[in-house]
Protein backbone atom coordinates (compact mmCIF):
# COMPACT_ATOMS: atom_id res chain seq x y z
CA UNK A 1 0.00 0.00 0.00
CA UNK A 2 2.58 2.51 1.03
CA UNK A 3 4.61 1.28 -2.56
CA UNK A 4 1.32 2.72 -3.94
CA UNK A 5 1.45 5.66 -2.40
CA UNK A 6 4.43 6.61 -2.91
CA UNK A 7 4.73 5.77 -6.62
CA UNK A 8 1.43 7.90 -7.27
CA UNK A 9 3.09 10.80 -5.15
CA UNK A 10 6.37 10.61 -7.59
CA UNK A 11 4.04 10.34 -10.65
CA UNK A 12 2.02 13.55 -9.10
CA UNK A 13 5.36 15.41 -8.48
CA UNK A 14 6.66 14.54 -12.02
CA UNK A 15 3.27 15.27 -13.53
CA UNK A 16 3.26 19.06 -11.68
CA UNK A 17 7.09 19.36 -12.90
CA UNK A 18 6.20 18.56 -16.63
CA UNK A 19 3.08 20.35 -16.15
CA UNK A 20 5.12 23.54 -14.87
CA UNK A 21 7.52 23.45 -17.52
CA UNK A 22 4.91 22.87 -19.98
CA UNK A 23 3.10 25.70 -19.01
CA UNK A 24 6.17 28.13 -19.06
CA UNK A 25 6.63 27.04 -22.42
CA UNK A 26 3.88 27.78 -23.87
CA UNK A 27 3.68 31.00 -21.67
CA UNK A 28 7.20 31.74 -24.06
CA UNK A 29 5.53 30.66 -27.13
CA UNK A 30 2.64 32.73 -26.68
CA UNK A 31 5.47 35.96 -26.07
CA UNK A 32 7.41 34.73 -29.15
CA UNK A 33 3.95 34.13 -31.45
CA UNK A 34 3.53 37.89 -30.47
CA UNK A 35 7.02 38.91 -31.54
CA UNK A 36 6.82 36.75 -34.55
CA UNK A 37 3.71 39.07 -35.81
CA UNK A 38 6.77 41.56 -36.45
CA UNK A 39 9.07 40.51 -39.58
CA UNK A 40 10.76 44.25 -39.61
CA UNK A 41 10.43 47.86 -37.98
CA UNK A 42 11.38 50.83 -38.19
CA UNK A 43 10.60 53.58 -35.03
CA UNK A 44 11.50 56.87 -33.69
CA UNK A 45 12.07 58.35 -30.10
CA UNK A 46 13.84 60.08 -27.97
CA UNK A 47 16.72 58.80 -26.25
CA UNK A 48 18.22 60.06 -22.85
CA UNK A 49 21.44 59.45 -21.44
CA UNK A 50 21.86 59.19 -17.68
CA UNK A 51 25.70 58.29 -17.10
CA UNK A 52 27.96 60.30 -14.52
CA UNK A 53 30.17 61.41 -16.23
CA UNK A 54 28.12 61.93 -19.70
CA UNK A 55 26.51 65.08 -20.31
CA UNK A 56 24.84 64.80 -22.96
CA UNK A 57 21.34 66.28 -24.78
CA UNK A 58 18.08 64.37 -25.55
CA UNK A 59 19.28 62.62 -28.96
CA UNK A 60 16.59 61.95 -31.31
CA UNK A 61 17.16 58.16 -32.41
CA UNK A 62 16.06 55.76 -34.90
CA UNK A 63 15.69 52.07 -34.05
CA UNK A 64 15.61 49.56 -37.24
CA UNK A 65 14.83 45.97 -36.81
CA UNK A 66 14.73 43.28 -39.28
CA UNK A 67 14.03 39.39 -38.53
CA UNK A 68 15.48 37.19 -37.19
CA UNK A 69 18.38 39.49 -35.78
CA UNK A 70 19.15 42.54 -36.81
CA UNK A 71 19.22 45.61 -34.67
CA UNK A 72 20.53 48.99 -35.53
CA UNK A 73 20.01 52.28 -32.70
CA UNK A 74 20.94 55.55 -35.19
CA UNK A 75 21.11 59.14 -33.67
CA UNK A 76 19.09 61.63 -36.31
CA UNK A 77 20.55 64.47 -35.14
CA UNK A 78 24.35 64.29 -34.89
CA UNK A 79 26.52 62.50 -32.39
CA UNK A 80 25.80 59.66 -30.14
CA UNK A 81 26.82 57.62 -27.30
CA UNK A 82 25.21 53.99 -28.20
CA UNK A 83 25.24 51.35 -25.47
CA UNK A 84 27.17 48.49 -27.01
CA UNK A 85 24.76 46.00 -25.06
CA UNK A 86 21.68 47.90 -27.08
CA UNK A 87 21.45 44.68 -29.03
CA UNK A 88 19.37 43.10 -25.83
CA UNK A 89 17.13 46.15 -26.33
CA UNK A 90 15.96 44.10 -29.56
CA UNK A 91 13.82 41.35 -27.65
CA UNK A 92 14.03 39.29 -30.12
CA UNK A 93 17.59 38.73 -30.09
CA UNK A 94 16.89 36.75 -26.92
CA UNK A 95 14.57 33.94 -28.92
CA UNK A 96 16.74 33.88 -32.12
CA UNK A 97 18.09 30.92 -30.24
CA UNK A 98 15.96 28.35 -29.42
CA UNK A 99 18.68 26.23 -27.41
CA UNK A 100 18.03 26.84 -23.85
CA UNK A 101 16.84 25.64 -20.70
CA UNK A 102 13.99 27.26 -19.03
CA UNK A 103 13.78 27.44 -15.50
CA UNK A 104 10.75 28.84 -13.47
CA UNK A 105 12.00 31.79 -10.82
CA UNK A 106 8.60 32.35 -9.03
CA UNK A 107 6.32 35.28 -9.12
CA UNK A 108 6.71 39.43 -9.05
CA UNK A 109 4.68 42.07 -9.91
CA UNK A 110 5.43 45.47 -11.07
CA UNK A 111 2.97 48.45 -10.88
CA UNK A 112 -0.15 46.12 -9.73
CA UNK A 113 0.78 43.55 -12.73
CA UNK A 114 1.89 40.00 -11.77
CA UNK A 115 4.19 38.58 -13.84
CA UNK A 116 5.89 34.92 -14.24
CA UNK A 117 10.02 35.03 -13.65
CA UNK A 118 11.63 32.51 -16.20
CA UNK A 119 15.25 31.95 -16.40
CA UNK A 120 16.72 30.75 -19.58
CA UNK A 121 19.84 29.06 -19.41
CA UNK A 122 21.84 28.91 -22.91
CA UNK A 123 22.60 25.15 -23.54
CA UNK A 124 25.27 26.48 -25.09
CA UNK A 125 28.20 27.56 -22.93
CA UNK A 126 30.83 28.89 -24.76
CA UNK A 127 28.79 31.87 -25.95
CA UNK A 128 28.63 35.34 -24.14
CA UNK A 129 25.39 34.84 -22.62
CA UNK A 130 25.05 33.22 -19.54
CA UNK A 131 21.61 33.83 -18.15
CA UNK A 132 18.50 35.47 -19.11
CA UNK A 133 15.96 36.43 -16.72
CA UNK A 134 12.61 37.63 -18.01
CA UNK A 135 9.28 39.28 -16.09
CA UNK A 136 6.16 38.00 -18.31
CA UNK A 137 2.96 39.56 -18.12
CA UNK A 138 1.18 36.13 -18.29
CA UNK A 139 -2.25 37.99 -19.14
CA UNK A 140 -0.72 39.83 -21.70
CA UNK A 141 2.17 37.99 -22.93
CA UNK A 142 4.47 40.58 -22.77
CA UNK A 143 8.21 40.88 -21.58
CA UNK A 144 8.10 44.24 -18.87
CA UNK A 145 11.58 43.42 -17.96
CA UNK A 146 14.23 41.27 -18.63
CA UNK A 147 18.11 41.15 -17.14
CA UNK A 148 21.05 39.37 -19.09
CA UNK A 149 24.23 38.60 -17.64
CA UNK A 150 27.03 38.12 -20.08
CA UNK A 151 30.66 36.92 -19.73
CA UNK A 152 32.38 40.33 -21.18
CA UNK A 153 30.44 43.07 -20.96
CA UNK A 154 28.73 42.93 -17.27
CA UNK A 155 24.70 42.87 -16.91
CA UNK A 156 22.21 44.30 -18.59
CA UNK A 157 18.71 45.53 -17.66
CA UNK A 158 15.41 46.00 -19.33
CA UNK A 159 12.41 47.94 -18.42
CA UNK A 160 9.44 48.12 -20.30
CA UNK A 161 6.46 49.99 -20.70
CA UNK A 162 3.67 48.95 -23.25
CA UNK A 163 1.04 50.97 -25.13
CA UNK A 164 -0.25 51.36 -28.59
CA UNK A 165 1.52 48.50 -30.06
CA UNK A 166 1.25 46.19 -27.48
CA UNK A 167 -0.82 43.40 -29.58
CA UNK A 168 2.95 43.60 -31.57
CA UNK A 169 4.93 43.04 -28.26
CA UNK A 170 6.44 46.44 -28.89
CA UNK A 171 7.29 49.12 -26.07
CA UNK A 172 6.94 52.51 -26.16
CA UNK A 173 8.96 53.00 -23.74
CA UNK A 174 12.32 51.30 -23.00
CA UNK A 175 14.63 51.77 -19.77
CA UNK A 176 18.20 50.35 -20.33
CA UNK A 177 20.94 49.89 -17.44
CA UNK A 178 24.02 48.93 -17.80
CA UNK A 179 27.00 48.92 -15.94
CA UNK A 180 29.91 51.49 -16.78
CA UNK A 181 33.22 51.77 -15.55
CA UNK A 182 34.87 54.90 -14.14
CA UNK A 183 36.30 57.83 -16.44
CA UNK A 184 39.53 59.90 -15.67
CA UNK A 185 41.34 62.05 -17.49
CA UNK A 186 44.61 62.87 -15.89
CA UNK A 187 44.78 66.30 -14.26
CA UNK A 188 46.52 69.16 -16.80
CA UNK A 189 45.52 67.32 -19.64
CA UNK A 190 42.51 69.54 -20.92
CA UNK A 191 44.21 72.89 -19.68
CA UNK A 192 40.98 73.88 -17.83
CA UNK A 193 39.73 77.49 -16.72
CA UNK A 194 39.03 77.07 -12.77
CA UNK A 195 35.90 78.72 -12.58
CA UNK A 196 35.81 78.41 -8.57
CA UNK A 197 33.21 76.05 -8.62
CA UNK A 198 35.07 72.82 -8.44
CA UNK A 199 33.77 70.18 -5.30
CA UNK A 200 35.19 67.06 -4.03
CA UNK A 201 33.73 64.39 -6.06
CA UNK A 202 31.86 62.16 -3.42
CA UNK A 203 31.46 59.02 -5.66
CA UNK A 204 32.55 56.06 -4.63
CA UNK A 205 35.35 54.70 -6.78
CA UNK A 206 35.12 50.88 -5.98
CA UNK A 207 31.05 50.62 -6.26
CA UNK A 208 30.26 49.55 -9.65
CA UNK A 209 28.87 52.56 -11.86
CA UNK A 210 25.85 51.75 -13.65
CA UNK A 211 24.68 53.86 -16.56
CA UNK A 212 20.78 54.55 -17.50
CA UNK A 213 19.12 55.25 -21.26
CA UNK A 214 15.59 55.72 -21.46
CA UNK A 215 13.91 55.51 -24.95
CA UNK A 216 10.59 57.00 -25.65
CA UNK A 217 9.47 55.56 -28.75
CA UNK A 218 6.85 57.65 -30.80
CA UNK A 219 6.00 56.54 -34.01
CA UNK A 220 6.67 52.29 -35.36
CA UNK A 221 6.15 51.67 -38.89
CA UNK A 222 5.97 47.81 -39.08
CA UNK A 223 6.31 45.07 -41.44
CA UNK A 224 6.93 47.96 -44.64
CA UNK A 225 10.20 45.99 -45.53
CA UNK A 226 13.56 47.52 -44.43
CA UNK A 227 17.05 47.60 -46.47
CA UNK A 228 19.74 45.56 -45.41
CA UNK A 229 21.66 48.56 -46.18
CA UNK A 230 20.61 50.56 -43.03
CA UNK A 231 22.51 47.48 -40.52
CA UNK A 232 25.90 48.25 -42.44
CA UNK B 1 45.18 110.84 -34.25
CA UNK B 2 43.91 108.59 -37.01
CA UNK B 3 46.79 109.80 -39.04
CA UNK B 4 48.75 108.77 -36.04
CA UNK B 5 47.08 105.15 -35.85
CA UNK B 6 47.65 104.42 -39.41
CA UNK B 7 51.05 105.58 -39.39
CA UNK B 8 51.66 103.36 -36.26
CA UNK B 9 50.06 100.50 -38.05
CA UNK B 10 51.66 100.69 -41.33
CA UNK B 11 55.13 100.79 -38.96
CA UNK B 12 53.99 97.33 -37.56
CA UNK B 13 53.17 95.91 -40.73
CA UNK B 14 55.94 96.78 -42.57
CA UNK B 15 58.36 94.51 -40.38
CA UNK B 16 58.86 91.28 -41.41
CA UNK B 17 58.70 90.50 -37.59
CA UNK B 18 55.14 91.15 -37.79
CA UNK B 19 54.51 88.10 -39.67
CA UNK B 20 56.39 85.75 -38.29
CA UNK B 21 53.36 85.38 -35.70
CA UNK B 22 50.60 84.89 -38.94
CA UNK B 23 52.82 82.02 -40.39
CA UNK B 24 54.27 80.50 -36.83
CA UNK B 25 49.94 80.54 -35.97
CA UNK B 26 49.38 79.13 -39.91
CA UNK B 27 52.11 76.29 -39.67
CA UNK B 28 50.71 75.18 -36.39
CA UNK B 29 47.15 74.75 -37.13
CA UNK B 30 48.26 73.31 -40.59
CA UNK B 31 50.15 70.89 -38.80
CA UNK B 32 47.42 69.67 -36.46
CA UNK B 33 44.52 69.33 -39.18
CA UNK B 34 47.10 67.37 -40.94
CA UNK B 35 48.00 65.19 -38.13
CA UNK B 36 43.95 65.17 -37.19
CA UNK B 37 43.07 63.81 -40.46
CA UNK B 38 45.16 61.25 -40.99
CA UNK B 39 45.26 59.85 -36.91
CA UNK B 40 42.86 61.37 -35.17
CA UNK B 41 41.16 58.53 -33.95
CA UNK B 42 44.51 57.65 -31.42
CA UNK B 43 43.91 61.10 -30.00
CA UNK B 44 40.10 60.23 -29.57
CA UNK B 45 41.04 56.52 -28.14
CA UNK B 46 43.46 58.30 -25.24
CA UNK B 47 40.49 60.65 -24.36
CA UNK B 48 37.64 58.77 -24.49
CA UNK B 49 39.20 55.52 -22.56
CA UNK B 50 37.69 52.98 -21.12
CA UNK B 51 34.50 54.73 -22.86
CA UNK B 52 34.61 52.86 -25.62
CA UNK B 53 34.22 49.79 -24.10
CA UNK B 54 30.65 50.36 -22.90
CA UNK B 55 29.69 52.81 -25.52
CA UNK B 56 29.81 53.10 -29.63
CA UNK B 57 31.21 55.99 -30.43
CA UNK B 58 31.47 57.35 -34.30
CA UNK B 59 34.53 58.68 -33.81
CA UNK B 60 35.26 60.03 -37.58
CA UNK B 61 32.24 62.44 -36.34
CA UNK B 62 33.69 63.95 -32.72
CA UNK B 63 36.81 64.90 -34.59
CA UNK B 64 35.04 67.65 -37.00
CA UNK B 65 35.64 71.45 -37.63
CA UNK B 66 34.49 72.49 -34.00
CA UNK B 67 36.47 70.34 -31.79
CA UNK B 68 39.57 70.94 -34.30
CA UNK B 69 39.29 74.58 -33.32
CA UNK B 70 38.82 73.44 -29.55
CA UNK B 71 41.67 71.94 -29.60
CA UNK B 72 43.93 74.27 -31.71
CA UNK B 73 42.59 77.17 -29.49
CA UNK B 74 43.93 75.26 -26.36
CA UNK B 75 47.58 74.66 -27.72
CA UNK B 76 47.81 77.94 -29.64
CA UNK B 77 46.51 80.80 -26.55
CA UNK B 78 49.02 79.57 -24.95
CA UNK B 79 51.59 80.30 -27.49
CA UNK B 80 50.06 83.33 -28.82
CA UNK B 81 50.89 85.59 -26.03
CA UNK B 82 54.38 85.55 -27.08
CA UNK B 83 54.20 86.15 -30.23
CA UNK B 84 52.23 88.91 -29.39
CA UNK B 85 55.09 90.27 -26.88
CA UNK B 86 57.03 90.05 -30.24
CA UNK B 87 55.10 93.16 -31.28
CA UNK B 88 54.13 94.89 -28.39
CA UNK B 89 56.78 95.12 -26.88
CA UNK B 90 59.16 96.50 -29.55
CA UNK B 91 56.52 99.41 -29.99
CA UNK B 92 58.42 101.99 -27.49
CA UNK B 93 61.64 100.34 -27.17
CA UNK B 94 62.44 99.79 -31.00
CA UNK B 95 61.79 103.41 -31.62
CA UNK B 96 64.49 104.10 -28.43
CA UNK B 97 66.56 101.63 -30.14
CA UNK B 98 66.46 103.56 -33.92
CA UNK B 99 66.69 106.67 -32.27
CA UNK B 100 63.43 107.77 -33.56
CA UNK B 101 61.76 108.48 -30.27
CA UNK B 102 63.17 111.73 -29.75
CA UNK B 103 62.28 112.93 -33.01
CA UNK B 104 58.28 111.61 -32.65
CA UNK B 105 57.93 113.45 -29.16
CA UNK B 106 59.60 116.61 -31.30
CA UNK B 107 55.66 116.77 -33.22
CA UNK B 108 52.93 118.26 -31.30
CA UNK B 109 51.40 114.99 -29.78
CA UNK B 110 51.30 114.24 -26.25
CA UNK B 111 53.19 111.61 -24.71
CA UNK B 112 49.73 110.13 -23.31
CA UNK B 113 48.52 110.43 -27.02
CA UNK B 114 51.68 108.54 -28.47
CA UNK B 115 51.46 106.04 -26.08
CA UNK B 116 47.83 105.40 -26.65
CA UNK B 117 48.17 105.23 -30.34
CA UNK B 118 50.97 102.73 -30.09
CA UNK B 119 48.64 100.75 -27.71
CA UNK B 120 45.57 101.00 -30.31
CA UNK B 121 47.83 99.82 -33.16
CA UNK B 122 48.77 96.66 -31.22
CA UNK B 123 45.53 96.63 -30.22
CA UNK B 124 44.56 96.06 -33.98
CA UNK B 125 47.01 93.87 -34.37
CA UNK B 126 46.45 91.19 -31.88
CA UNK B 127 42.50 91.32 -33.16
CA UNK B 128 43.69 90.51 -36.72
CA UNK B 129 46.42 87.80 -35.39
CA UNK B 130 42.95 86.44 -33.85
CA UNK B 131 40.70 86.95 -37.00
CA UNK B 132 43.44 85.11 -38.51
CA UNK B 133 43.28 82.16 -36.06
CA UNK B 134 39.55 82.05 -36.71
CA UNK B 135 39.96 82.23 -40.66
CA UNK B 136 42.25 78.86 -40.54
CA UNK B 137 41.29 76.95 -37.16
CA UNK B 138 37.96 77.30 -37.26
CA UNK B 139 36.51 78.35 -40.70
CA UNK B 140 38.93 76.11 -42.82
CA UNK B 141 38.51 73.40 -39.86
CA UNK B 142 34.89 73.32 -40.86
CA UNK B 143 36.07 73.24 -44.28
CA UNK B 144 38.06 69.82 -43.81
CA UNK B 145 36.51 68.46 -41.41
CA UNK B 146 32.56 69.50 -41.48
CA UNK B 147 30.60 70.55 -38.74
CA UNK B 148 29.23 68.12 -36.08
CA UNK B 149 28.17 68.64 -32.59
CA UNK B 150 31.23 69.28 -30.93
CA UNK B 151 32.84 66.94 -27.20
CA UNK B 152 34.65 68.83 -24.49
CA UNK B 153 36.31 67.03 -22.25
CA UNK B 154 36.50 68.33 -18.73
CA UNK B 155 38.31 67.56 -15.59
CA UNK B 156 36.77 69.54 -12.16
CA UNK B 157 37.77 69.12 -9.42
CA UNK B 158 37.83 65.45 -8.70
CA UNK B 159 35.65 64.41 -11.63
CA UNK B 160 36.13 63.61 -15.36
CA UNK B 161 33.34 63.95 -17.76
CA UNK B 162 32.33 64.96 -21.78
CA UNK B 163 29.88 67.34 -22.51
CA UNK B 164 28.44 67.06 -25.89
CA UNK B 165 27.21 70.84 -27.56
CA UNK B 166 24.70 70.61 -30.05
CA UNK B 167 26.02 72.06 -33.67
CA UNK B 168 23.95 74.70 -33.89
CA UNK B 169 24.93 75.58 -30.06
CA UNK B 170 28.47 75.91 -30.86
CA UNK B 171 29.19 79.22 -33.41
CA UNK B 172 27.95 82.38 -31.07
CA UNK B 173 30.27 80.41 -28.37
CA UNK B 174 33.26 80.86 -30.53
CA UNK B 175 32.40 84.26 -31.17
CA UNK B 176 32.08 85.30 -27.61
CA UNK B 177 35.43 82.89 -26.95
CA UNK B 178 37.27 85.02 -29.57
CA UNK B 179 36.60 88.22 -28.01
CA UNK B 180 37.33 86.84 -24.35
CA UNK B 181 40.49 85.83 -26.08
CA UNK B 182 41.16 89.52 -27.62
CA UNK B 183 40.69 91.44 -23.62
CA UNK B 184 43.21 88.30 -22.63
CA UNK B 185 45.73 88.54 -25.41
CA UNK B 186 45.33 92.57 -24.20
CA UNK B 187 46.74 92.16 -21.52
CA UNK B 188 49.79 91.07 -23.09
CA UNK B 189 49.99 93.69 -25.22
CA UNK B 190 49.49 96.52 -22.04
CA UNK B 191 52.34 94.55 -20.05
CA UNK B 192 54.60 94.31 -23.44
CA UNK B 193 54.34 98.00 -23.53
CA UNK B 194 55.07 99.23 -20.12
CA UNK B 195 58.17 96.97 -20.20
CA UNK B 196 58.74 98.64 -23.43
CA UNK B 197 58.98 102.04 -21.73
CA UNK B 198 61.96 101.19 -19.61
CA UNK B 199 63.93 99.92 -22.70
CA UNK B 200 66.67 101.27 -24.67
CA UNK B 201 66.35 97.86 -27.02
CA UNK B 202 63.64 95.10 -28.48
CA UNK B 203 65.41 92.31 -27.14
CA UNK B 204 65.12 93.13 -23.40
CA UNK B 205 61.28 93.66 -23.21
CA UNK B 206 60.55 90.80 -25.42
CA UNK B 207 62.15 88.25 -23.38
CA UNK B 208 61.12 89.87 -20.62
CA UNK B 209 57.35 89.71 -21.44
CA UNK B 210 57.65 85.99 -22.96
CA UNK B 211 59.53 85.42 -19.22
CA UNK B 212 57.02 86.69 -17.58
CA UNK B 213 53.93 84.91 -18.97
CA UNK B 214 56.43 81.72 -19.51
CA UNK B 215 56.35 81.18 -15.75
CA UNK B 216 53.25 82.33 -14.67
CA UNK B 217 52.00 80.39 -17.18
CA UNK B 218 53.33 77.11 -15.58
CA UNK B 219 52.48 77.76 -12.14
CA UNK B 220 48.63 78.49 -13.25
CA UNK B 221 48.68 75.25 -14.65
CA UNK B 222 50.49 73.34 -11.96
CA UNK B 223 47.77 71.74 -9.99
CA UNK B 224 49.41 71.80 -6.76
CA UNK B 225 46.56 72.47 -4.05
CA UNK B 226 48.33 75.03 -2.49
CA UNK B 227 49.44 77.00 -5.24
CA UNK B 228 45.18 76.64 -6.42
CA UNK B 229 44.64 78.37 -3.29
CA UNK B 230 47.02 80.72 -2.81
CA UNK B 231 48.63 81.75 -5.93
CA UNK B 232 46.59 80.95 -8.89
CA UNK B 233 43.96 83.47 -8.36
CA UNK B 234 46.10 86.58 -8.28
CA UNK B 235 48.04 85.40 -11.61
CA UNK B 236 46.28 86.92 -14.71
CA UNK B 237 47.31 83.72 -16.73
CA UNK B 238 45.49 81.95 -14.57
CA UNK B 239 41.99 83.79 -16.84
CA UNK B 240 43.60 83.76 -20.19
CA UNK B 241 41.93 80.25 -20.52
CA UNK B 242 38.66 81.70 -19.70
CA UNK B 243 37.14 81.34 -23.00
CA UNK B 244 36.97 77.80 -22.00
CA UNK B 245 33.92 79.09 -19.97
CA UNK B 246 32.08 79.61 -23.20
CA UNK B 247 32.40 76.00 -24.00
CA UNK B 248 31.11 74.69 -20.27
CA UNK B 249 28.03 74.25 -21.06
CA UNK B 250 25.21 74.78 -18.42
CA UNK B 251 23.30 71.66 -17.10
CA UNK B 252 19.86 70.86 -15.67
CA UNK B 253 18.51 69.20 -12.50
CA UNK B 254 18.84 65.75 -14.55
CA UNK B 255 22.20 67.07 -16.18
CA UNK B 256 21.20 67.31 -19.26
CA UNK B 257 22.92 70.40 -21.31
CA UNK B 258 20.78 73.30 -21.48
CA UNK B 259 21.14 74.53 -24.93
CA UNK B 260 22.38 78.19 -25.46
CA UNK B 261 23.78 78.05 -21.21
CA UNK B 262 27.05 78.87 -20.10
CA UNK B 263 27.52 76.82 -16.72
CA UNK B 264 29.07 79.71 -14.57
CA UNK B 265 28.76 83.29 -16.23
CA UNK B 266 29.57 85.10 -13.04
CA UNK B 267 32.99 83.32 -13.57
CA UNK B 268 33.63 84.44 -16.79
CA UNK B 269 32.57 87.51 -15.74
CA UNK B 270 34.74 88.27 -12.85
CA UNK B 271 37.80 86.66 -15.29
CA UNK B 272 36.88 90.23 -17.49
CA UNK B 273 37.11 92.75 -15.08
CA UNK B 274 40.36 91.08 -13.64
CA UNK B 275 41.59 91.01 -17.09
CA UNK B 276 40.00 94.67 -17.62
CA UNK B 277 41.79 95.30 -14.04
CA UNK B 278 45.51 94.69 -15.33
CA UNK B 279 45.01 96.23 -18.78
CA UNK B 280 44.10 99.30 -17.17
CA UNK B 281 47.31 99.11 -14.16
CA UNK B 282 49.45 98.30 -16.76
CA UNK B 283 48.81 100.97 -18.92
CA UNK B 284 48.49 103.58 -16.56
CA UNK B 285 51.77 102.39 -15.33
CA UNK B 286 53.03 102.89 -19.04
CA UNK B 287 51.40 106.37 -19.36
CA UNK B 288 52.86 107.56 -15.79
CA UNK B 289 56.38 106.45 -16.50
CA UNK B 290 56.59 106.98 -20.49
CA UNK B 291 55.37 110.79 -19.14
CA UNK B 292 57.97 110.95 -16.55
CA UNK B 293 60.53 108.94 -19.18
CA UNK B 294 63.91 111.24 -20.00
CA UNK B 295 64.36 110.59 -23.25
CA UNK B 296 67.92 110.52 -24.67
CA UNK B 297 67.71 108.43 -27.60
Amino acid sequence: MLKKIYSAFIFLLIFQVHAKAQANNTLLKNVQAKLDKVTDYEAEGKMKTNVAFLKLPIAKVKLYFKNPNKFKLRSENGMSFVPKGSMSINLYTIFSNNKFTVIEAGDDKIANTNLKIIKLLPDDDTGDLVLTTLYIDPVNALILKSRTTTKENGTYELQMTYGNYAKYGLPDKILFSFNTKDYKLPKGITFDFDDGSTKKSTAKTNVPKKGEIEIAISKYQINKGISNDVFK
Amino acid sequence: MFTLLQIELHKIYSRPRTYIAFAAITAIVLIFQFAFKYDGQSYMDLMLQNIQDNFEIDKSKAINGYFMCYIILNTLLIQVPILVALVAADTISGEANMGTLRLMLTKPVSRTQLLLVKFLASFIFTVCLLIWMAIIALFLSLLIFGHEDMLVFRVKGEESFILQITKDDIMWRYFAAFGYAAIALTVIVALGMLLSVFAENSIGPIVATVCIVLFFTIVSNMNIPVIDRNVKPYLFTSYLVGWKGFFYIGLDSAEQPIKGSIENWPAIQKSIYILLGHIGFFLSMAIISFRKKDILS
